[in-house]
């Protein structure tokens, strides 16, 4: 173990010699994941309304394949980054914070309820209003704007809900 | 080849291609996949009023998160400009386009339907009902939840996460209350 770590010493990591260079790519790295998350968003048609009634009204599998399939492919690369030790782009361990559970977890099922009607009116979270903004449906920022003011009223009056 | 790229794309391709998001980001810079957080960040940047919700350094913590989203935005545009045929309508099952005639709406065309997401649509009581409260509870919800889809039902479940089951519990619940419970008598 310690003989890996010092394999990995940083100085034979670019964005160490480099971190201008290394910041610079991380950043063109997230917008080029966005954007291909943003296509995948249109083209399976995740982020269309009709494709969330569908859902659920229980019509149509796709939606839970959709979901089912990316648990799977999501669960077993963190699986495999974890076993293999593997270090990000700039030689960092890769940490993942687990949530903070809370007493009863009220604040997963209360907020997570609130978040599921607004999901069943709306027809989108939040990934598919960037996309659906860019894909020209440009009412999505009301949608926006109101999904802001929702945020922020939740942060005045985060200290008086229970959680 | 394009042909195939103007289809709409399968749960099979979809699936594990937003499933790659998580190592994808964990790999660039340890980043765990969530994008509702955005909208703190946008609130810090904006408005943070002294609320310690959004008392932060919203560029350090948040820049990333900003940056992957403004590429779903592009992503989004891309894809509907260069992948998607004119007059595009999604293929929704008859037993979903029955329901959805039952509650009053008449064109089923689009990505998402006119009368509910045009611009016009907010000189409706159903208009606003979807862009406003639709909107407000999604942004509510997500911060109180600490998490939205991405979060919580992709990363949070994907690590083997308890408040993330339970948030998704949540997500599933006030969906499907919504949809059949609610949207009759508010539509």
């Amino acid at each position: 173990m310690t003989n890996r770590h010092t394999t990995l010493a940083p100085a034979t990591n670019p964005a160490t010699l480099d971190p201008r260079g290394g910041i610079v790519r991380a950043r063109v790295l997230y917008v080029t994941t966005g954007v291909l998350l943003g296509i995948v968003f249109v083209k399976s048609e995740v982020l269309s309304w009709y494709r969330i009634q569908e859902m659920f009204r229980f019509h149509s599998a796709d939606m839970y394949l959709v979901i089912a399939s990316a648990l799977a492919v999501a669960a077993l690369s963190v699986q495999l980054l974890q076993r293999l030790g593997i270090r990000t782009l700039d030689g960092e361990l890769i940490a993942i914070r687990p949530k903070e559970m809370t007493p009863l977890g009220t604040r997963y099922w209360m907020g997570g309820t609130l978040f599921g009607l607004g999901w069943g009116l709306l027809g989108a979270c939040p990934g598919p209003i960037f996309a659906l903004i860019g894909a020209g449906m440009t009412s999505m920022f009301v949608a926006m704007l109101s999904a802001l003011i929702g945020t922020w009223l939740y942060g005045v009056f985060q200290s008086r809900l229970p959680h | 080849m394009m042909d195939l790229l103007k289809e709409p794309w399968p749960w099979y391709i979809a699936g594990p291609l937003i499933g790659l998001m998580v190592p994808l980001l964990l790999l660039i810079g340890g980043k765990p996949f969530g994008i509702s957080a955005n909208l703190r960040h946008l609130c810090a940047a904006a408005v943070p009023s002294g609320i310690p919700l959004f008392t932060y350094d919203w560029r350090r913590e948040g820049g990333w998160n900003l940056l992957f989203a403004l590429g779903i935005l592009i992503g989004g545009l891309l894809a509907a400009a260069v992948l998607l045929p004119s007059g595009y309508a999604v293929a929704i099952s008859d037993a979903t386009q029955r329901d959805l005639r039952a509650l009053g709406l008449h064109d089923l065309s689009g990505l998402i339907p006119r009368e509910l997401f045009g611009w016009e649509s907010l000189a409706s009581r159903r208009g606003w009902l979807t862009l406003g409260l639709g909107g407000f509870l999604v942004g509510f919800g997500a911060r109180w939840a600490g998490g939205c889809t991405s979060g919580h039902a992709i990363f949070g479940l994907s690590t083997l996460q308890v408040p993330s089951a339970i948030a998704v519990l949540g997500f599933f619940a006030g969906g499907l209350l919504m949809t059949h419970v609610l949207l009759p008598f508010l539509f």
